[in-house]
């Protein structure tokens, strides 16, 4: 069954249609690959799945339930979590309040007036936060600011953060680039374990064809806001106008 | 203790310890001598600081921790006053309604006016904020003039009801019977010591506001204020509306501002418009930079720092420096007079203006900071050359120039 159902999505930046009539169906606990040149709107599509953008046309249903409309926030909370393309995070604040924020988004909801609480003493969320930041490799940094870290360490908390609010659908927009190789890889094995362990969905936007094949169940080609193909990986590999559009271009 | 830990148990003990010990740490120098007027040790003053501490501890959760720039918090001071001197006038110079009244009405106003500013940010929300309080000025001074008495200000009269009041109640803001200027002065060889009764009812206020303060900064509302500050945007799409949250803060920092609006009409039962002008909230938006926006205890030190220039730099004159250059030529005497002239006396904005200009550019974090740059040099003498100071994060940026 579909968990995320998009329908003649459209979308103009003045005179730019930055996406024209995009259909997308996402089947629940697979991963589904968008990929691309650089300006066909994949960013932009992940925009209107999580109330960044409201499309001009379309529908987008998730688990059956329609997200225009509702606030970001609000989307979070059905489910959709999104790591993205330059990685947003609480520069100011160590890493392990980083990875306890969403976890209380989760325990808490929307909004907790809890001023009283004290928050090294909440161990359920801290017990969550560490066990996460342990899973991601990055224990040893709790402490430290998270804005002074590398790119890839944003990265990889980033993830981590979404992660732990345990999300239904989980949209990641070019999570290995600017990656070291070895990163990289680390990062396949991770998502690879997590679509392995758990009840969750995953939209990906790669650059990286090495870390599309290796995750993708089923790629969708998107060219200048349209897509092109939609299939199995292997079907997309010898598809004569992906590598045209695509792949021949990139090589 | 008290749920905090030892860091912020030990600030707390310290902060008490200031207050109560503030008549004797205020009055360094024997009364009579050269140096007296430096003195701050008198009630008057003294109330001021931990008043205005109070304004600056509430006006710093929502600036330091939100980034939220608000420049309209004289506006709910202002209303406190009025509330608590309407009490005094229907009740009875009891200030515990007073300054209850101040505390609930300072909310539901700033419940009103966050609601509507918040829904823009930063420049414009200062705007919006800065626009309604002027307007409660303007209409203090005007239309209002039934409740707050205009021009004159709202003060109690002998015809007034005081329904609570007893036969023989004090005619003063008193505490169930303890009156407010109530002092007592200890005379301990040439020092005057002065403990005033009023002072050590708003120290103990401040304390506890202090430590509520403390409170909400290590809780995890106070977490997810500091995360408005940092990512709004990944706040929301975390699945957390910032928009309570900053509601939030921003009401609870209107109810300190009522509550040292409150206290200020139980020291002295006057309330004037003038409370509410701009100037009044910039100056607490300076007292908070000045000490350390989002630090615990700057705020406070802000306020201190700029009562006692307002107070004291103000006071010295041109006969005062004359006094203290006599030992110098005629000429010469005349001539650092003259240049030392507009930074003292009614200069002392000049002053203050200055020292402001060279913490914001040289201390971005305030005189905390300048603290804390001070402790690390002592700090890295004792250390061995390659010691690390584990606890030496990288600042955050600075909250001035956002
Ligand atoms: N907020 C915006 N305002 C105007 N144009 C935009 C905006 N966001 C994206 N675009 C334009 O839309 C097109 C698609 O962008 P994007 O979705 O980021 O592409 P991709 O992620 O596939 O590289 C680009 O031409 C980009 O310049
Ligand atoms: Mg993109």
């Amino acid at each position: 069954m579909a968990i995320l159902e998009v329908k003649d999505v459209g979308k103009r930046f003045g005179g730019l249609q930055a996406l024209g009539d995009v259909n997308l169906s996402v089947a629940e606990n697979t991963c589904h690959a968008i990929i691309g040149p650089n300006g066909a709107g994949k960013s932009t599509l992940l925009n209107c799945l999580i109330g960044k953008l409201i499309p001009d046309t379309g529908s987008v249903m998730f688990d059956g339930k329609s997200v225009l409309g509702r606030k970001p926030h609000e989307i979070n909370q059905m489910g959709i979590s999104r790591v993205f393309q330059t990685p947003e995070i609480f520069g100011d604040l160590t890493v392990l309040e980083n990875m306890m924020i969403p976890i209380f988004a989760e325990r808490d909801g929307a909004f907790a007036l809890n001023p009283l609480k004290m928050a090294d003493k909440q161990a359920d969320v801290i017990e969550r936060a560490e066990a996460m930041l342990e899973d991601m490799n990055m224990a040893d940094k709790r402490h430290m600011h998270a804005a002074a870290m590398s790119r890839g360490d944003k990265r990889r908390l980033e993830i981590g953060m979404c992660l732990s609010q345990q999300p239904r659908l989980l949209l990641l927009d070019e999570p290995t680039a600017g990656m070291a190789r070895a990163d990289t890889n680390n990062t396949i094995d991770l998502l690879k374990q997590i679509k392995d362990e758990r009840d969750i969905t995953i939209a990906i936007i790669e650059h990286d064809m090495h870390v599309v094949f290796s995750l993708a169940d089923r790629i969708t080609v998107l060219a200048q806001g349209t897509p092109l193909v939609e299939d199995t990986p292997d079907k997309i590999k010898g598809h004569p106008k992906v590598r045209e559009a695509y792949l021949g271009e990139s090589a | 203790m008290f749920g905090l830990n030892s860091k912020d148990t030990r600030l707390l003990l310290i902060v008490a310890a200031l207050c109560l010990f503030a008549p004797f740490l205020l009055n360094p120098f024997p009364e009579g001598s050269e140096l007296a007027q430096f003195n701050a040790g008198y009630p008057d003053l003294m109330q001021r600081f931990v008043i205005f501490g109070i304004f600056a501890i509430g006006f710093n959760i929502l600036f330091g921790l939100t980034g939220y720039l608000s420049f309209g918090h004289a506006a709910f001071l202002g209303v406190g006053s009025y509330s608590a001197v309407w009490m005094f006038k229907l009740l009875g110079y009891n200030v515990l309604p007073g300054i209850v009244l101040s505390v609930i009405v300072a909310g539901l106003f700033s419940l009103l006016i966050g609601f509507i500013s918040l829904r823009r940010s930063g420049i414009y929300f200062s705007i919006l904020t800065l626009a309604f309080a002027q307007m409660s000025f303007a209409m203090a001074y005007s239309v209002l003039t039934p409740i707050t008495n205009g021009e004159t200000g709202l003060q109690v009269y002998t015809d007034d009801p005081q329904f609570l009041m007893g036969a023989n109640s004090p005619n003063v803001p008193h505490l169930f019977g303890l009156q407010m200027n109530a002092t007592y002065k200890m005379e301990l060889g040439a020092w005057l010591f002065q403990f005033n009764a009023g002072y050590y009812l708003c120290a103990i206020i401040m304390l506890v506001m202090f430590y509520l303060a403390v409170r909400i900064f290590r809780s995890p509302f106070g977490i997810m204020l500091r995360a408005v500050k940092t990512n709004q945007n990944r706040m929301n799409f975390t699945g957390l509306n910032s928009r309570p949250y900053t509601l939030a803060a921003f009401v609870i920092s209107g109810m300190y501002a009522g509550l040292a609006g409150g206290l200020m009409a139980s020291m002295d039962p006057l309330a004037g418009a003038e409370r509410m002008q701009w100037t009044a909230s910039g100056e607490v938006v300076l007292m908070t930079i000045l000490g350390g926006a989002g630090t615990l205890i700057g705020p406070v030190l802000g306020a201190g720092f700029i009562k006692y220039f307002e107070n004291i730099f103000s006071k010295i004159n041109d006969s005062v420096l004359h006094g203290w250059f006599a030992f110098l030529p005629d000429g010469l005497e005349d001539f650092v007079v003259a240049i030392l002239h507009p930074f003292v006396g009614k200069g002392w904005h000049l002053t203050l203006g200055i020292l402001f200009m060279l913490v914001v550019i040289f201390l971005p974090g305030g005189l905390i900071e300048g603290g804390q740059r001070v402790a690390r040099l002592f700090r890295r003498k004792k250390q061995t050359p390659d010691g690390k100071d584990p606890e030496h994060h990288p600042k955050p940026a600075p909250h001035v120039a956002e």
